[in-house]
């Protein structure tokens, strides 16, 4: 699971709805990888806009990754942001561990880099 | 002519032997990605999200589809068995596009991030005329059985859709007759999403269409 697919998670357990606390999930326990892509500039650019940003950041920070702490005025022409925006967001993959909420304590479980994010019927 | 469909020769491994294996109805959907490609390029998706992606096949058509442009795809099913079936056939199909895949129900967990931003969604329902009962009575029968009108699951989600998409963004939707696509068509005409059949084949006993719904644009 590349951080870019945990930046649109979000808990959706039943009566868990403090926005401050259900987004970002904390990751716990994980294992990373990184796996080289080619990068795609273009693709970078469209998506930025549709990503959170400080929960981005707050992530990256959690698990030791340098990153920006805002998005440049104009993005596309800095090289060097796209880089590293691709490696974190696109390289950067989660193999192993949870994921938790602050809010309601659920623990997410990630297996081989796919994160199981069902619930039992009482809890959604 | 055409793109190649992708390879799923891995769902003869026993670990795969939940997942639904790709068949006419999955057929008939790439053949309407085929015809929309285009289009679909010119949409320029980012996000695109499959839900109850069993085999991969679709996922990995539609990165197919947007090549050379890249999207992100996501897809969901319930089962771990597609979760990883879906893994390894993305892997397999040549693409510009990123994959991921998410154990979970719909777009459950991604909606509140994800509304107004699913570029393109797509689903193959459990579609099967099916007694209630049958409904997720088993991993196998969540692939098929659709309850009254084989309608039951695909009525959770319907509700859902138009929030999900963005302007400009589609819904794509295996159908078969039993279902009553006109129906389906004018329920969501009420939610303002208007569609319409782009694509209908018999094949067996199953009379299949493909429903496309589109967003308006701001």
């Amino acid at each position: 699971m590349r951080l870019l697919t945990h930046n649109m998670l979000k808990c959706h357990v039943k009566n868990c709805t403090d926005p401050d606390k259900q987004y970002p999930l904390r990751f716990k326990d994980v294992q990373i990888e990184q796996i080289e892509y080619e990068p795609n500039e273009e693709f970078l650019v469209r998506m930025l806009p549709r990503l959170d940003w400080t929960a981005l950041v707050k992530t990256a920070k959690d698990l030791n990754i340098a990153i920006p702490d805002s998005v440049p005025e104009d993005p596309a022409s800095d090289q060097e942001f796209l880089q590293k925006l691709h490696t974190i967001i696109m390289e950067t993959h989660v193999t192993e561990g949870s994921m938790v909420c602050d809010g309601c304590s659920h623990e997410y479980k990630i297996t081989k880099g796919i994160a199981n994010m069902l619930l039992a019927e009482h809890e959604i | 002519m055409g793109l190649p469909t992708p390879d799923t020769g891995h769902l003869r491994q026993t670990e795969y032997a939940t997942v639904y294996e790709p068949a006419e109805d999955t057929y008939l959907l790439l053949d309407a990605f085929e015809n929309d490609r285009e289009e679909l390029q010119a949409q320029r998706p980012t996000i695109c999200v499959e839900i109850g992606s069993g085999s991969g096949c679709v996922s990995a058509f539609l990165g197919q589809v947007l090549s050379p442009y890249g999207a992100l795809i996501f897809s969901t099913d319930i089962n771990p068995a597609a979760n990883n079936a879906t893994r390894e056939t993305v892997a397999k199909t040549p693409s510009e596009s990123v994959f991921d895949q998410c154990r979970t129900r719909f777009v459950q967990a991604l909606d509140s991030r994800l509304r107004g931003n699913i570029d393109v969604l797509v689903f193959n329902p459990p579609y099967v005329v099916t007694p209630s009962a049958e409904v997720d009575s088993t991993i196998e029968a969540a692939a098929w059985a659709g309850g009254v009108l084989g309608r039951e699951v695909l009525d959770l989600l319907i509700p859902q859709v138009p929030a999900l998409l963005s302007p400009g963004g589609r819904f794509y939707l295996v159908v078969i007759e039993q279902n009553k696509p006109d129906d389906i068509i004018a329920e969501f005409a009420a939610l303002g999403l208007a569609g319409q059949r782009v694509l209908s084949r018999r094949a067996g006993i199953e009379s299949l269409s493909i429903l496309r719904f589109i967003r308006p644009k701001l």
